[in-house]
């Protein structure tokens, strides 16, 4: 039996390698070249799949992308299992396995099949109307009920251990379609020189060239002269063919998305190969070159097995030499199918008859047809066939009815209703296509970008009409882009063939009043009933339709369905086909992977994660980390059995007691140049500068205009026209983009100059009594006595032999320096520091420690106790404004009513009544715990810590008139009690700042 | 005009320290009193990624300097730098060692690798400018080879053909999701500059590009 | 991803290294401090959202780091020109009808 349907002698691949695989367990071989469909159409199989909602054994429909049916899934290992492949795409590898999907228990025996009895219930607008109510049930029972019923295909539940590229490519000429006028066009464009990319979805160029066997080109074979073409073009240095790629977006300015498939077709994937890359194409000039694709008549149960396209059922014999069937007919209304009855019937097939909905086809394939001696059944109709599981038979009548049937027994039917451009593209490029009346068709029309269509997708017939078209299109494309004149000459084609015009929506015996399936869109099981019950229920734009039956919404896309929904709706409404509308068409073309997409941008090129200089050493010295935006920062050092808290609680008391060593390095630093620096930064700043004489810092607050606190940082100034700024570590970028923003448009008269230094140095934080004894035997060149650098000083000199900015400042309220040193210094410095600090039992503390000794002091951190609807007021720093000023960035905005009315929420500090309670950070504040919910809530806790160093818990606060509430009792409710707090200061360690010189 | 810092303490030994690479190197000038007791640990040391067609290397270090500039200051500027700023957007130039890149209007980044100081060169200039040094804020990457264009194209959305992106051409733009500076050191060789903690992401997506280049 | 045209690198560059910034021809007032609470809302409040032709602010960000203005359609998106920070507002719009 196996291969029993390979024809000898036919197809391009009658020499290629066996390829085992599998389907739904059972053992099958192809050949290689197959695709999965070929192969499983040789060994006789067709039913492959059941539908979407009333589960419908479903079989082969076509021979290429558009395929609606048979979806299967295919499974390399446990972690690469791909849903919903189109069997008519994958191309055969030995060992592959394939499953179907959406059947149980089996294939031929499904359960989910009852919905196909139960369908007057599964009508159009189904689960909009049946699931309305109760409003309640919809989360809790419906919607898990039916999205466990539907959905085609099971998702891998593994990471995917494949990987993924990416390439941006730039281009003159972009042809997408590989056929005959795509090859054409390229051919064209690339002798004039310029740079050509030529895309092609399909393994090889050469479109329907695979089908057209009449076809004959340049003295050849239509597939023969394709494939000279595209080694001609594969050989030339200015010019890219991408085959198994496919063009799924159209985006502004000759944008093109591709995705290219690597390896999905490969037996044994090499470890380097990416599965699929992802080409981001800038084009000058796009051709359009993407063909038309055949539709299927609509009548009665025209989803059975063994009902395709005739075009499929030609490639299928031409491409890959298989039959699909012994004894076939064919229901047309269209030249075209004759065409696929006179290859098969040549290659052996019996073709039954071939039933035309048209009174009197005529011309010289009518005439090659009968008088090969195949029944031609002129003006009449299929209007049911027999089998379930596959076709046994088709029943015919006269397309006008009549009681004249007659049934003859098929293994298979071979169907044309005529051929719609594929506009997809052109659409997503916003190019208004136009309907033809009279080839009823819709065409490109107004173009919206610099692109051409030609060929099939511009509605082109004839070959050689196509030929034409094409290569003048590729060579006016060069040339607008800027190639010169081409030498070669067009390619002279000596027989054509020719596509008709055929017919749209529902054939006899479907029409208004049946109550046949007869699907219009196969893949979301919509029927012709179906759409005209939309228009009966009041749906008037196609729009309405499309979403009411959800015709054309499944992953096809509506490629086969779209313009027979669109008929059916009009007729229907009794108006023009144009009057209804054409769907809008979206990327992507066809299904793309969430992989393409995401490229290489995976685990660790997700997101740049940045680390210190000093970040080796932290974690050498077992410290755990934090994430704080892309920086990894030292959160705390636990020592052998300690846990988090006492971890912190030992380097908060450390710091106190003798010091610590903080890797301050991600602050960002700005560094401020020119004549005009003071009068910029006294702009930016809601602090005076102009007096702040050179070698001392200052706090600096930054304002938006809307008058809330930014940012904050100490501020050095080196010398007259120097300051060194620091900002937030999340602040550092946009605290640049916000100064520049105002250096470049307001203030661009200022003589300065930013730079960001955030990089340059590394810093190190050395806090504590024991601070100035830890770096005073390294440091060279500074005199470092209290005398002479004071608290809120900065130097230039040298440590370990090392250029440093050296700032004498504090957040932990101790004393304290920041080591500024060039930042591949900063670790060895690091180290030098470390060694000195071990002589004075100093610790190294990480950032839940720099949080904590800092709120003991009550210095605020702008994001946290700030969140940019917090004025300076509000915050309790009045005294960093200077009140002399006359502009500053905010100056008018704090002034705003609502931000100086009273009632506002102020920072205040809170003391937990039971000293041992730490609140939750974010948990709400209530003045009565006794009202009634909802409770009126007038604040928040935004800082909250165990102090060890206070021996009890403190916390920051935003309170609605804070300050006034000075040891008032207030509660913040818990889901499990209510906690009693007293409002208080927010300094709760050495109020009087006597450690800054301790 | 911008002097240094003269307000505060000289960085005078600056240019000294900074020539100084390795500890090797300090113990030598030990004797002369001007000690550099800490070795210089680079952010991408020892790592290099060879593919087919292209090669993934760390530059050594460099002394480079920010100079931001209006038009009247840049002839003086050029003359002590030794090497004419360029005035046209996405150009370099290069002499003696010595790069200068156009990064915009009034920016220029000068790079030296002869082991000069171009920040002292330019605190000699009286005329209005702002250098600032930069040296350890940047890491430089050289992609080399002939698919070193596919290697920079899997995450910079620039043209970089040599027609559009010729040798000596030089802009400032994005690699996946970090920012770097390109500059076409020689048609199969770039030279890329990020920022320090930027250096593994972007050394770890152009090897990642890199083992994709060929195709 | 739209290809836009730096004035300072003369030059179309991708999207990616562009940010946008907001309306332009927005100026801040010389004497903001004096502002009465209405000019304060015309000014930093108010802006103009209107269907067609926009001026906006953009920042080479990944490239020349320099603020410049474009003049954009916001139906179709398109960039119909740009210039210099601090260049006034053109007068003719090239392709675009009164
Ligand atoms: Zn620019």
């Amino acid at each position: 039996m196996a291969d029993s349907f390979r024809i000898s002698g036919a197809g391009r691949f009658s020499h290629a390698k066996t390829a085992r695989f599998t389907f739904d367990d059972k053992p099958y071989s192809g050949i290689e070249g197959d695709t999965l469909a070929s192969a499983l159409l040789a060994n006789g199989v067709h039913l492959v799949g059941r539908s979407f909602k009333y589960h419908r054994p479903r079989g082969i429909l076509s021979a290429g992308a558009e395929e609606p049916n048979a979806l299967v899934g295919i499974h390399r290992d446990a972690a690469r299992k791909t849903p919903n492949v189109r069997a008519t795409v994958q191309e055969l590898y030995d060992g592959l396995t394939a499953v179907s999907q959406n059947r149980w228990p089996s294939l031929s025996f499904d359960v989910g099949a009852v919905n196909d009895v139960a369908s007057p219930f599964f009508s159009a607008g189904f689960y909009y109307k049946t699931f309305m109510w109760p409003k309640a049930a919809w989360k809790s029972l419906y919607e898990p009920k039916i999205r466990e019923a539907a959905g085609l295909g099971v998702s891998p539940d593994q990471p995917d251990p494949d990987h993924y590229s990416a390439r941006f490519a730039h281009c003159e000429v972009l042809v997408l379609g590989g056929g005959a006028a795509g090859l054409a066009a390229a051919l064209a464009a690339a002798e004039s020189g310029v740079r050509v990319i030529l895309v092609d979805e399909q393994a090889e160029l050469g479109g329907a060239l695979r089908f057209e066997s009449a076809a004959r080109i340049e003295g050849q074979d239509g597939w023969t002269w394709a494939q000279g073409i595209a080694a001609r073009l594969k050989a030339m240095p200015n010019v890219r063919v991408l085959t198994r790629t496919t063009a799924f977006g159209y985006y502004a300015q000759n944008f093109v998305g591709l995705t290219e498939r690597v390896t999905d077709h490969l037996s044994s994937p090499g470890m380097d190969q990416p599965r699929e890359r992802l080409w981001q194409v800038r084009a000058r000039r796009v051709v359009l070159a993407t063909g038309a694709i055949e539709r299927h008549m609509v009548f009665a149960d025209n989803d059975r097995p063994g009902i395709m396209l005739a075009s499929a059922a030609r490639t299928y014999l031409n491409h890959y030499g298989v039959a699909v069937g012994r004894n076939v007919g064919v229901y047309t209304a269209n030249d075209s199918a004759y065409a696929a009855a006179l290859d098969l019937k040549k290659a052996g097939v019996n073709v039954a008859a071939i039933v035309d909905l048209r009174d009197n086809p005529s011309g010289d394939l009518i005439d090659q047809t009968r008088a090969a001696g195949i029944e031609i059944h002129g003006g009449r109709a299929v209007v049911s066939v027999g089998g379930k599981l596959r076709i046994s038979s088709m029943t015919v009548q006269p397309r006008t009815g009549g009681k004249n049937q007659r049934t003859i027994p098929v293994d298979a039917l071979l169907m044309s209703a005529g051929w719609t451009p594929s506009v997809h593209l052109f659409s997503q490029s916003r190019g208004k296509v136009a309907f033809n009346e009279q080839v009823k068709r819709f065409l490109p029309g107004t173009y919206a970008q610099d692109c051409i269509s030609i060929g099939g997708c511009n509605g082109t017939d004839e070959l050689s009409t196509c030929m034409d078209e094409a290569y003048a299109a590729g060579l006016k494309a060069a040339k607008d882009a800027g190639g010169k004149t081409a030498k070669a000459a067009k390619p002279k084609v000596e027989a054509d063939e020719v596509w008709s015009r055929g017919m749209l929506g529902a054939a006899p015996g479907a029409e208004a009043g049946t109550t046949v399936k007869a699907f219009v869109d196969f893949q979301n099981d919509v029927t012709a009933k179906d759409i005209r019950q939309a228009v009966h229920e009041g749906m008037r734009s196609i729009e309405h339709v499309k979403r009411f039956t959800t015709n054309g919404m499944a992953t096809d896309q509506g490629k086969t369905s779209n313009m027979h929904g669109l008929a059916i709706a009009a007729d229907e409404l009794s108006r023009a086909i144009p009057e209804v509308g054409l769907t809008t068409f979206r990327a992507p073309y066809t299904p793309v992977t969430f992989g393409s997409i995401v490229g290489h941008a995976r685990g660790s090129l997700f997101d740049p994660t940045r680390r210190t200089a000093m970040h080796d050493w932290a974690e050498r010295n077992g410290a755990a980390f934090e994430d704080v935006g892309q920086w990894k920062r030292a959160w705390y050092f636990p020592r052998a059995g300690e846990d988090m808290h006492a971890a912190v609680n030992r380097e908060c008391v450390t710091v106190r007691k003798t010091a610590g060593l903080f890797d301050a390095s991600t602050l960002g630093k700005i560094e401020v140049v020119g004549p005009d620096a003071a009068a910029f930064m006294e702009l930016l700043y809601t602090n005076p500068w102009q007096k702040l004489d050179p070698g001392r810092c200052r706090y600096g607050l930054m304002l938006r205009e809307d008058g809330f606190i930014y940012d904050d940082g100490v501020v050095g100034r080196l010398a007259a026209d120097r300051f060194h700024v620091t900002t937030t570590t999340g602040g550092a970028a946009r605290v640049m983009n916000h100064m520049e923003d105002y250096l470049q448009t307001e203030f661009p008269h200022l003589k300065v100059w930013l730079t960001s230094t955030s990089e340059q140095w590394a810093v190190i934080a050395v806090q504590g009594p024991k601070s100035r004894d830890i770096i005073a035997p390294l440091v060279e060149g500074i005199d470092i006595s209290d005398a002479a650098m004071p608290h809120m000083s900065v130097r230039e000199g040298k440590i370990c032999g090392v250029p440093t900015r050296l700032f004498r400042m504090s957040f932990s309220g101790e004393r304290g320096f920041e080591v500024n040193v060039p930042a591949d210094y900063g670790e060895t410095v690091w180290e030098a520091l470390w060694a000195e600090g071990q002589k004075h039992g100093a610790c190294a503390y990480g950032t839940e420690a720099m949080h904590i000794l800092r709120a003991e002091k009550g210095y605020i951190i702008v994001g946290q106790d700030t969140d940019g609807t917090v004025t300076v007021n509000d915050a309790g720093i009045d005294w960093a404004i200077g009140r002399k000023k006359t502009d500053f960035v905010g100056i008018r905005g704090m002034k705003r009513p609502d931000l100086v009315a009273p009632g506002r929420k102020q920072l205040v500090g809170l003391k937990t009544k039971d000293p041992k309670v730490v609140l939750e950070e974010g948990a709400q504040i209530v003045a009565d715990p006794n009202q009634p919910v909802p409770m009126t809530m007038i604040g928040h806790v935004t800082s909250s810590y165990w102090s060890e160093n206070c021996g009890r818990s403190i916390a920051l606060a935003l309170v609605a008139g804070g300050r006034d509430r000075m040891g008032e009792t207030l509660h913040v409710p818990m889901p499990d009690r209510t906690i009693e707090v007293e409002v208080t200061g927010t300094v709760f360690f050495d109020e009087k700042g006597e450690h800054l010189n301790g | 005009m911008v002097k240094g810092s003269q307000g505060v303490k000289s960085v005078q030994g600056a240019k000294n320290v900074q020539r100084t690479k390795r500890v090797q190197a300090a113990k030598k000038e030990a004797q002369t009193g001007d000690a550099v007791t800490v070795e210089r640990r680079e952010a991408l040391a020892g790592r290099v990624f060879s593919a087919a067609g292209v090669t993934v290397t760390p530059l050594p270090p460099a002394e480079r300097v920010s100079l931001r500039a209006p038009e009247d200051s840049v002839a003086a500027l050029s003359r002590a730098l030794g090497v004419t700023l360029p005035a046209k957007p996405k150009t370099s130039a290069a002499k003696a060692g010595r790069l200068a890149f156009w990064l915009g209007p009034d920016e220029w980044m000068v790079i030296d690798e002869g082991g000069k100081d171009p920040l002292a060169d330019c605190a000699r200039v009286k005329a209005l400018h702002s250098a600032v040094g930069i040296s350890h804020r940047n890491v430089a990457i050289a992609v080399t080879g002939p698919a070193c264009e596919a290697t920079v194209s899997a995450g910079c959305p620039q043209d970089l053909s040599l027609a559009v992106f010729p040798v000596g051409a030089v802009s400032r733009t994005v690699l996946g999701k970090a920012e770097i500076v390109l500059y076409r050191a020689a048609e199969d060789s770039f030279r890329i500059e990020c920022w320090r903690s930027f250096s593994d992401y972007v050394f770890t997506f152009l090897s990642e590009a890199a083992r994709d280049a060929a195709a | 991803m739209l290809l836009i045209r730096c004035p300072y690198c003369e030059e179309e560059r991708p999207e990616l290294e562009f940010r946008n910034a907001g309306e332009a021809h927005v100026a801040r007032p010389a004497d903001i401090a004096a502002i009465s609470d209405e000019d304060f809302e015309a000014f930093f409040f108010i802006r103009s959202n209107p269907k067609g032709i926009i001026y906006e602010r953009w920042r080479h960000i990944h490239g020349c780091a320099r603020f410049f203005n474009a003049v954009r359609d916001t139906v179709s998106d398109k960039f119909v020109m740009t210039y210099k920070a601090g260049e006034p507002k053109p007068k003719k719009l090239p392709g675009v009808a009164k």
